[in-house]
């Protein structure tokens, strides 16, 4: 059961290589930003699994449950920002890449590359 | 937490692996973008049974909504399929694998999830969980650190939407050198929308008001219950997004023009670093609340509400201009 | 303090922060470049004011919000941080007031308001990284900043630009994982986002396996943002192919602010509490800094295409930044410090005489370059002066950093003369690759006669030579950016144990 509960970082690890790996490895672009924000939502997990204590709930108070155990806000907070901070990003990575394939007519890496050189 | 929710969690983690190889694996852009769909959907479901309803409702509807939405735009505009496959395949797999153990190291020194005395939940968030009802008292923990002790993140949180938004604006408001190849079917729903089909239309037009609502109710309620501006903006995007596919394209731009949409993503963030500027003004440190008021919780509530109000309109205005960008390109 | 300068410290971000919304609102020609200026020469000016208080010992620190640390965020200005602060908004209202023109030949009209909007974000982000006392913050800054710099370098005219962008946002954006997974880590053990706070809980967790790991990712991952060898693969294009003015601000001070944040994380936060964790830092740096000095020169040397010379000689001045502070002395620290601010200086002038070239030498290769000292005399003089403190000529600000260095290795025992050979070889290729243009410029026959003299347009050559003479004024005079770096350097070591 103690490594059980680990599980959660684990996770975290295996979704952030897959995500990493699909970024580094994979020549079409669009492909490369989906992996990117598989990399990043790995790290919601990471702080998202710091936020619950044991019996407690979602921060947030109710009339007839005051003396409730109430599970941490910080990282939901931190999380909420980094969610904002990955759509962003994904929404200036798209339309470059429309303007690449306006520029390259491509959006495969290696052929991008072909004809630079030339 | 029981041992039912812990074993459901393993499940829906287990499936978020299942589904992460499957983006990567499949060549079909499309495929690709619906399966990091329901990514989002399944982590949104972890999220909320780890107790982060904020975050569970907000990586429902960017991961699932908003990012599915762009994904779509950006493939009609540039191709369904992937080409070419990897390269140095090798090589990725070798840095993979060094980080891989480096974490997985790493895990076996940290906390257990839920441990009531594991250092985050002794230092900080106490603190926070203790003088919410005190000095905002609002009942949403998150709303309080979200907006007021952790408010100038936010702001910062704020002009990157911003951002993200006047940089859609400049990359793709100069016009076209070459005509890209798209065939009017493969944008949203073509200039004409789906007006042809009476029963959609009707049913959605129906809806739009409902959605409208919700939002006013997640952007005005997110004090009490998870939401607030971000998820309003999102909420209201989408009812637009919604509008463009009945009514067509054109009919979505005309309810909303370009001019006022500007107004909006310059007003939100605006609207947001003016009242830290009026805190400053009357005696408080920025994005001091307190100020706003004879009563610092009265003006904390003050506060929360005009900044809320910013961030609504700024991820409104933001997200439809990025949503009209994508598609105007397409019907050039 | 008067309440105006208690809020000094926070109007460095707020001022250029809120001057994007109204800038993109602008709409006829030449407003929107004018108002940024006028923001961009604000945030020098409250620069100036911190940097004076801080002379006069002064250590700004704000609650923002009203929160006290480390429940809220703070913000705090100190030695390092002006020295980071002058060169961030100096680099932007410099080119800035050179750039009109030449903006003009790059954008145009009708995304110009869009364009300077997004400059000023990414001079308020470089700010708020700069001035935040919080690991988070820092990050939020961070992304505001970068995805700003995509939408400048995307701007540049030629297809290239575009790819170059992709690759940088995709780096980038790796980067700033890497950070916030170091950061979560660090949370999770300490319970605390603030720096200061972290210092000193850090301790009692030191040494176990998440803090060991959450200082990898954020060294790599804030080293891949510095483009520190070999993780600068995304330098080279994004600063040859974004437009010329664009290049003068980021190559001035984008890389260093990540450094300045990895400087913050490993002395005050990582030092003292990890065991050996100073030498590790060493160990793990001096090899890639006295590589990046080696390679980068010499790839320098076989450039041909201007702009991509001077960037891979970036890549090679980051590397004296880091032998600097690899070196773990007060000497060797505020010569890492003051090349900062020298480095700054010199490149600006090299990239704004550029920018003047760039008028007329579309594709800026060396070969086209050919007569250009006869078309553009000041230009191409301004050229070489600030090429010498490059190099680090006596007289010119190079000369202090190089010396300082020297100096600074010399007291290492025989490890130093080592340093001190790479230092001096390295200086000898730049002697090689500002030789190269120099040669192209003066001494080679351009392929049609030069009827007439073009010059670059008065305001880009006015800021051209301002910037050549603060680098002369500075290798004269170099009492300022020293007593600051030397500040600097003790607040740094003051955790060391």
């Amino acid at each position: 059961m103690e490594t059980l509960e680990l599980y959660n970082y684990w996770v975290f690890s295996i979704l952030l290589m897959i995500g990493f790996y699909a970024v580094t490895a994979k020549l079409n672009l669009v492909k490369k930003l989906i992996g990117l924000s598989l990399f990043q939502s790995a790290v919601f997990l990471l702080y998202i699994s710091m936020g619950p204590v044991e019996g407690g709930t979602a921060p947030i108070f109710h009339e007839n449950a005051s003396d409730k155990l109430l599970s941490n806000p910080l990282p939901s907070v931190l999380i909420l920002t980094a969610i904002v901070v990955g759509i962003s990003t994904l929404a200036l990575g798209l339309a470059i890449i429309v303007r690449i394939k306006e520029a390259y007519g491509s959006i495969e890496e290696n052929e991008i590359r072909e004809l630079d050189r030339k | 937490m029981t041992v039912f929710t812990v074993f459901f969690i393993i499940f829906l983690l287990t499936l978020l692996v299942i589904t992460a190889l499957a983006i990567v694996q499949t060549k079909n852009l499309f495929a690709a973008a619906m399966l990091s769909g329901i990514f989002s959907l399944l982590s949104a479901m972890v999220f909320f049974l780890l107790d982060a309803a904020d975050v569970a409702l907000t990586e429902a509807a960017v991961g699932a909504g908003i990012s599915t939405v762009l994904f779509l735009g950006a493939l009609a505009l540039t191709a369904e399929h992937e080409r070419a496959g990897t390269a140095g395949r090798l090589a990725a797999l070798g840095v993979v694998t060094v980080i891989a153990a480096l974490l997985v190291y790493a895990t076996f020194d940290m906390p257990r999830l839920g441990d009531p005395n594991a250092p985050a939940q002794l230092h900080v968030a106490p603190w926070y969980l203790e003088k919410t009802p005190e000095y905002i008292d609002v009942p949403n923990v998150v709303t309080a650190v979200l907006a007021s002790f952790r408010g100038y993140d936010t702001l910062g949180e704020t002009f990157v939407v911003f951002t993200a938004g006047i940089g859609v604006l400049f990359l793709l408001g100069k016009a076209p050198v070459g005509q890209p190849k798209v065939s009017p079917a493969m944008t949203f729903a073509g200039k004409a929308g789906l007006r042809h089909y009476q029963i959609p239309r009707v049913v959605g037009r129906l809806l739009i008001p409902f959605i409208l609502l919700f939002a006013l109710y997640v952007q005005f309620h997110g004090d009490f219950s998870p939401g607030g501006g971000f998820q309003a903006g999102v909420i209201v995007a989408a009812s637009v997004v919604l509008y463009a596919l009945l009514e067509g394209e054109e009919q979505a731009r005309l309810a909303l023009p370009a001019g006022l949409l500007k107004l909006m993503i310059a007003a939100g963030p605006l609207l947001y670093g003016l009242t830290g500027v009026a805190c400053m003004l009357l005696g408080g440190n920025f994005l001091d609340y307190s100020a706003l008021a004879h009563d610092p919780v009265h003006g904390q509530h003050y506060g929360i509400l005009i900044i809320e109000a910013g961030v609504g309109i700024t991820v409104t205005g933001v997200l439809i201009s990025i949503f009209h960008s994508f598609a105007a390109r397409g019907a050039k | 303090m008067s309440s105006e300068a208690y809020h000094l410290a926070v109007l460095q971000v707020v001022v250029p922060l809120l001057s994007a919304p109204l800038i993109i609102l602008l709409r006829p020609r030449g407003l929107a470049w004018a108002a940024a200026t006028a923001a961009s020469a604000m945030a020098f000016a409250v620069a100036v004011m911190l940097t004076a208080g801080v002379l006069s010992g002064i250590e700004y620190r704000y609650a923002v919000g009203g929160w006290p640390a480390p429940y809220g965020i703070e913000i705090r200005v100190d030695a390092l941080t002006s020295v980071a602060l002058l060169v961030v908004s100096g680099a932007s209202l410099l080119a800035l007031f050179a750039g009109r023109r030449s903006l003009d030949g790059d954008i145009d009209e009708a995304r110009q308001p869009l364009f300077y909007g997004a400059w000023m974000l990414a001079l308020a982000g470089l700010c708020g990284i700069v001035v935040s006392a919080d690991a988070f913050n820092i990050f939020v800054f961070m992304e505001v900043s970068s995805l700003a710099s995509y939408v400048l370098i995307a701007a540049g005219p030629n297809r290239r630009a575009l790819a170059a962008t992709f690759k940088y946002l995709v780096m980038g954006t790796i980067g700033a994982t890497f950070y916030l997974i170091g950061v979560g880590l660090i949370y999770m053990m300490t319970g605390t986002l603030n720096l200061a706070d972290m210092a000193q809980r850090i301790s009692e967790v030191a040494d176990q396996r998440p803090i060991l790991a959450a200082g990898g990712f954020i060294i790599v991952g804030l080293a891949l943002k510095a483009a520190v060898l070999p993780l600068h693969a995304w330098l080279p294009n994004a600063y040859t192919y974004a437009p010329h003015i664009v290049t003068v601000f980021l190559a001035a001070c984008a890389t260093k602010v990540q450094i300045y944040v990895m400087l913050r994380f490993d002395f005050l936060v990582f030092q003292g509490n990890l065991t050996d964790h100073d030498l590790q830092f060493s160990r793990f740096l001096m090899p890639l800094a006295l590589l990046a000095i080696v390679l980068a020169s010499g790839v320098a040397m076989m450039e041909r295409n201007l702009k991509r010379l001077l960037a891979y000689s970036s890549v090679a001045q980051i590397g004296y930044i880091m032998l600097g502070t690899s070196l773990l002395s007060a000497a060797g620290l505020s010569a890492g410090i003051i090349h900062i601010f020298n480095h700054a200086l010199a490149k600006g002038a090299l990239f704004l005489a550029v920018a003047g070239l760039g008028m007329h030498y579309q594709g800026l290769r060396l070969d086209q370059l050919a007569g250009a000292a006869k078309r553009m005399p000041w230009t191409m003089a301004a050229f070489v002066l600030a090429g010498l403190s490059l190099i680090g000529l006596p007289g010119t600000a190079g000369f202090v950093s190089k010396w300082l260095l020297i100096s600074a290795a010399l007291a290492e025992g025989s490890l130093g003369i080592v340093l001190v050979a790479v230092v001096l070889l390295g200086s000898l290729m730049a002697v090689v690759y500002v030789w190269r243009v120099v040669e192209a410029a003066y001494f080679r026959a351009p392929q049609q006669a030069v009827a007439d003299q073009r010059e670059a347009p008065p305001m880009l050559l006015a800021a051209t030579w301002a910037a050549v003479l603060a680098n002369i004024y500075f290798g004269l005079q170099p009492g300022l950016p020293v007593q600051l770096s030397q500040a600097a350097a003790a607040s740094l070591l003051q955790s060391l144990p």
